[in-house]
């Protein structure tokens, strides 16, 4: 109850500083709406020029029923927002030092904040999701309507180990290092730049697979958005397994550890 | 009468920073040539300190000695490392002024931004924008950047801000030094009517004749420690002479 009082009172300062920052990336630079929409799509464009001169077969192979460029890119969005989220967050807590050694202010603050701008850049880069939709012909499914459930799941997932991870780094600040290459492992271990069906024929990694969290994010959000399947109850369950249990560990380290941070900033 | 502030075995560890472990790799390094000794440093030891509320209470002691840390425990912003404080009521801190403050932004951004950061909602910011600026006499100045600012009109906007609210308990650290002389006087006569009226206030100053002027009951704190507590005129009259 408490908590909930304090979170109401801070809700305008959580409110300013994501209107700070996207003030700072999309009004003082007109491209910066453009760039979100931009990036991923060249980012899909070099892959798929490199995919199709490896494999040919005009952007299908490995087994995929949809143009690859659009199988990429509804990967990418995912993982990209869950990246983004957990890496910005990283520092959001070390950075605010000063203003944590000057006034009370509520420490989660910082990450929810984080996350909850990388969830709007997101927004603008389903724009490029819809665009590459409309261009290579899919169609659009009503299932589409259920986009918000998995981008929902990868958000409460980002704030929980973006807690967890804001909380470690100010007592090891090295860790962001290793998170640069341990998301570049995670990219790599889901299926996002190649065809899930590489997968399906190794039952050990198909295994393996179950326990990435990202995987089944991934997998969610490209049911509703290109194969126009609604995941089921089971899907739903693990989601919400991996999205709360993450949302739990990442709470209780923060709060454990943060009447700590003032003696390690 | 209920206190306002009940302070209750306080102690406050720091770790010194010459030998900070922040990193895993040192963190591992350390651990296996076993040299993980903390060096720590007390800066508060076991404070024991009860304030009524209405009273106006001051902390005096030698640069370094712990006030202002112990004014950052009552405000929340540090927790003791053992110890309890209790607060009934709700805290202005004017601590550090202008935390916060983005000097890229203008004056009327910031005072939003410093606003929100004290915990303000934007409709009570949208109510009291008026006086805030009033009180810092800056009308002209409002839209410009404030790194173009000079320190005492960074300062004023600061105090301004921080001074919006009437609260049940006030403390203030050292912020009566800022400004011109005409600035000074307005603090001072803001801060004796948001003394008015049954706030306690909680103070912190070097200059003893202020403190004297202002306080009923004085701690006189020394590395840490309460070296002595009561009426304001015997213990400053102590203190000053004890440099003699
Ligand atoms: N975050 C911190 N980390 C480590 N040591 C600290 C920290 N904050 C304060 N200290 C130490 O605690 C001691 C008390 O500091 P404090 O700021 O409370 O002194 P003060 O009584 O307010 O002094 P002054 O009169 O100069 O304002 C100092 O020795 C200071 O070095
Ligand atoms: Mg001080």
């Amino acid at each position: 109850m408490k908590y909930f009082q304090t979170f109401i009172k801070y809700k305008y300062l959580l409110s300013n500083l994501i209107g700070r920052d996207i003030k700072v990336k999309y009004r003082r630079s007109i491209l910066g709406i453009l760039w979100s929409v931009l990036n991923p799509l060249l980012m899909m464009l070099v892959l798929s020029a490199v995919f199709s001169a490896l494999f040919g077969m005009g952007g299908r192979f490995g087994g995929l029923n949809v143009p690859f460029n659009i199988y990429y890119l509804t990967g990418a969005t995912i993982y990209n927002f869950i990246s983004e989220a957990t890496s910005t967050s990283m520092m959001s807590v070390y950075s605010a030092s000063q203003l944590i050694k000057k006034v009370y202010i509520p420490k989660y603050i910082f990450p929810l904040e984080k996350c909850l701008f990388s969830f709007v850049n997101m927004l603008f880069s389903l724009i490029a999701v819809f665009l590459v939709m409309i261009f290579s012909g899919v169609d659009f499914h009503l299932t589409m309507f259920l986009m918000p459930v998995p981008i929902l799941y990868a958000l409460i997932f980002s704030i929980g180990m973006s807690f967890m991870l804001s909380a470690l780094t100010v007592f090891f600040r090295d860790i962001i290092h290793l998170y640069g290459v341990f998301l570049t492992a995670w990219m790599y271990a889901t299926p996002i730049i190649y065809p899930i069906g590489i997968l399906e024929s190794r039952p050990k990694l198909m295994f393996l697979m179950k326990f990435n969290p990202m995987f089944h994010y991934v997998e969610y959000f490209r049911s509703v958005t290109i194969y126009g399947a609604i995941p089921n109850l089971k899907d739903n369950l693990i989601c919400l397994a991996f999205s709360f249990g993450m949302l739990i560990i990442g709470v209780l380290i923060f709060k454990n550890r943060q009447d700590k941070f003032v003696l390690y900033m | 009468m209920a206190n306002a502030v009940e302070i209750k075995n306080v102690s406050m560890r720091f770790n010194m920073a010459k030998e900070k472990v922040d990193s895993i790799k040192e963190y591992i390094i350390k651990f296996f040539k076993r040299q993980l000794l903390f060096e720590e440093f007390m800066a508060l030891s076991d404070i024991n300190i009860d304030i009524e509320q209405g009273e106006v209470f001051g902390l005096i002691g030698l640069n370094g000695c712990g006030k202002s840390t112990l004014l950052k425990i009552i405000s929340g912003i540090y927790k003791p490392s053992t110890g309890s404080v209790k607060v009934n009521g709700t805290i202005a801190p004017l601590i550090e002024l202008g935390a916060g403050f983005d000097m890229d932004l203008t004056a009327r951004e910031n005072i939003y931004l410093n606003g929100s950061v004290l915990g303000y909602s934007k409709q009570y910011i949208d109510e009291k924008f008026d006086e805030i600026v009033d009180f810092t006499e800056l009308h002209q100045f409002l839209d410009v950047p404030m790194k173009n600012y000079s320190s005492g009109m960074v300062a004023r906007v600061g105090f301004a801000i921080a001074t919006i609210t009437k609260p049940d308990i006030l403390i203030v650290d050292e912020i009566l030094a800022v400004g011109d002389f005409l600035f000074q006087e307005k603090c001072e006569k803001r801060i004796n009517e948001l003394m008015s009226g049954g706030t306690t206030v909680i103070i912190v100053s070097h200059s003893i004749d202020q403190i004297t002027r202002l306080c009923d009951r004085v701690a006189w704190i020394e590395s840490g420690k309460i070296k002595m507590i009561g009426k304001a005129d015997e213990i400053c009259a102590l203190y000053a002479n004890s440099a003699k």
